[in-house]
């Protein structure tokens, strides 16, 4: 039995680098004692790999190198994952718009049914995940012979860099034709990536429009080194871009502080930051429901409070 | 070009669906239902591309019993051509749904198939990119933004990070995100109108395809909460509380 990890690479403004969650994948991995494989798909991943063969409990890094790659299309991935299917019972990444759009065409194409968003890995190849936006825990057990899954990375420990894995570069398979890779719009930023931040600034619809959301919140940002979140009323009010929504359909995020400010704490927003280890919000309505996830609440005007904060660090 | 659009009947998004009491399943009984609000997303993309002349035939597809008339209905009175009722007495996973939805695009040669990006009950958000799979398509998940190009569909997706755009020859199964479009409201009279209409009906046995659920429920339960906190009375107070925690540096 062998376990494959796909890895998912992050391009930020200084470069390309694995996604953080891929030690979580490597811990969630672990559950079935069996040899780890980590595959990387980009162009120029060779410090990548050189990178991920440091992390504990993988045995082999497969990495390509190719043109093809630069910019991955789901089916090029995904019939790269098909083409070594055969030597793996487990299939798994970390969830996230790259996972979601690349493993449930894996899974389809070895007529599998995909379990996402993996909040804990049971016995039997039994399975606890949300349903109805986090009201509801399911636990599930799959009757496939092979598993393809995505786990919620917050659920699970950060591996460790002690490792020292074989780094194995493979062709590229012949390329799907039917999709063109066009262009990509990155939000510019030189703030933390939100799914990595230590901490979190995220604004709700109480900022009331998008200059004030950028005026109080990014001086607060800023002294604290956070990245900026938003829910996803600040986004539909065009206060905030839609890449930095947090909660079940934007990022889900678990910093050491997430400060949620002008957020009522709508069930989508919260599924997206409750793993976070200390909350704070601030809010003018003392009965907002985020209160009742807050580590500590403070019920102020946030036009004099985040100020007043930003001042006082 | 035909555009084909799977719809799903799911509980209304303002319910919070409650737990049977032996934890077996969810109780859903009685609840309102309405169309997932990411199918009518695709429903309205579809009915735009028609409207600007590109499209000639919006076919509206919806697997389950006949309970899901109401939402066939919903697309009608949107202003959707055509209805088919695939009915399938189990709970169909995403898997089988795509099995199913496979033999139907086979028989009714859509050049663009649209759906949600993800059921707001079960949030797998996988059917589209397994539609594609089956049936050796084009995939474009989590469209923020669609425009046609000659024989191609320029498909803005929406990535952690920010978008991309790809170009996607026809035919191919396209996934709707919620900043897709706002869907139109349904006029009453429409509704009434979309009364009249008929919605043909396919027994899913007429595929002979196994639908048979490959995950078990085993079991539901209510997640943990995390528990409220204390309240602070002033800015300060808030920092000096924080400074305390080992390893928050402010």
């Amino acid at each position: 039995m062998t376990t494959l990890i796909l890895a998912e690479i992050l391009t930020q403004h200084d470069g390309q680098q694995l996604s953080p969650a891929v030690l979580q994948a490597v811990t969630a991995a672990q559950f079935w004692n069996s040899p780890i494989h980590l595959l990387i798909v980009g162009n120029n991943t060779a410090a990548m790999a050189q990178k991920a063969a440091s992390i504990s409990c993988v045995e082999r890094v497969i990495h390509t190198n190719s043109d093809q790659f630069s910019h991955p299309i789901a089916e090029d991935v995904a019939s790269l994952i098909i083409s070594i299917s055969h030597d793996y019972e487990v299939i798994l990444a970390a969830h996230s718009s790259f996972s979601r759009n690349v493993l449930p065409r894996v899974a389809a194409l070895l007529d599998v049914e995909m379990i996402s968003d993996v909040l804990e890995i049971k016995a039997n190849n039994t399975y606890v995940r949300a349903v109805y936006a986090g009201n509801v825990l399911t636990t599930i057990q799959s009757i496939d012979a092979l598993q393809v899954l995505t786990i919620h990375a917050s659920s699970f420990n950060a591996q460790s860099l002690e490792g020292d894995a074989e780094i194995v570069s493979i062709a590229s398979p012949a390329e799907f034709g039917k999709t063109r890779w066009l262009s990509e719009v990155r939000s510019q930023s030189d703030r933390p990536a939100l799914s990595a931040a230590k901490v979190v600034v995220s604004g709700g619809r109480s900022l009331a429009s998008a200059e004030n959301f950028q005026q109080l919140l990014s001086p607060l940002a800023d002294k604290l080194g956070a990245a900026l979140g938003a829910t996803r009323a600040a986004v539909d009010a065009g206060f905030a871009p839609n890449d930095i929504q947090v909660g079940q359909t934007g990022i889900v995020v678990a910093p050491e502080l997430y400060i949620a400010v002008g957020v009522s704490g709508a069930v989508q927003h919260i599924y997206g930051m409750k793993d976070s280890r200390i909350v704070v919000a601030i809010n003018q309505d003392p009965d907002a429901p985020i209160f009742q996830v807050a580590d500590y609440g403070l019920v102020a005007d946030l036009f004099e409070a985040i100020p007043a904060l930003t001042a006082a660090l | 070009m035909k555009i084909l659009v799977a719809v799903k009947r799911v509980v209304d998004y303002n319910i919070k669906v409650r737990i049977k009491t032996d934890g077996s399943d969810v109780d859903i009984e009685g609840v309102k239902m309405g169309i997932n609000p990411f199918d009518e997303n695709a429903i309205e993309e579809a009915l735009r591309l028609k409207e600007s002349g590109l499209a000639t035939e919006v076919l509206v597809v919806a697997i389950g019993t006949s309970a899901n008339q109401d939402v066939l209905r919903h697309a009608l009175a949107m202003g959707a051509d055509r209805t088919i009722l695939l009915e399938a007495a189990i709970a169909i996973q995403p898997l089988a749904t795509a099995k199913l939805l496979k033999a139907m695009v086979l028989r009714e040669q859509p050049d663009l198939i649209i759906l949600g990006k993800q059921a707001i009950d079960d949030d797998t958000g996988h059917l589209g990119q397994m539609l594609a799979a089956l049936l050796d398509y084009p995939q474009g998940a989590f469209a923020s933004a669609l425009q046609m190009e000659g024989n191609e569909c320029l498909v803005t997706r929406e990535v952690d990070g920010g978008t991309e755009t790809i170009a996607l020859m026809l035919p191919a199964v396209v996934t709707a995100d919620l900043r897709l479009n706002n869907p139109r409201f349904v006029k009453l009279p429409n509704l009434m109108m979309a009364r009249k209409k008929i919605i043909e009906t396919i027994n899913d046995s007429e595929f002979s395809i196994n639908t048979e659920p490959r995950l078990n429920l085993l079991k539901v339960s209510e997640p943990p909460t995390r528990k409220a906190g204390i309240k602070v009375g002033s800015v300060e107070e808030l920092l000096s509380k924080l400074r305390a925690h080992e390893g928050i540096l402010l």
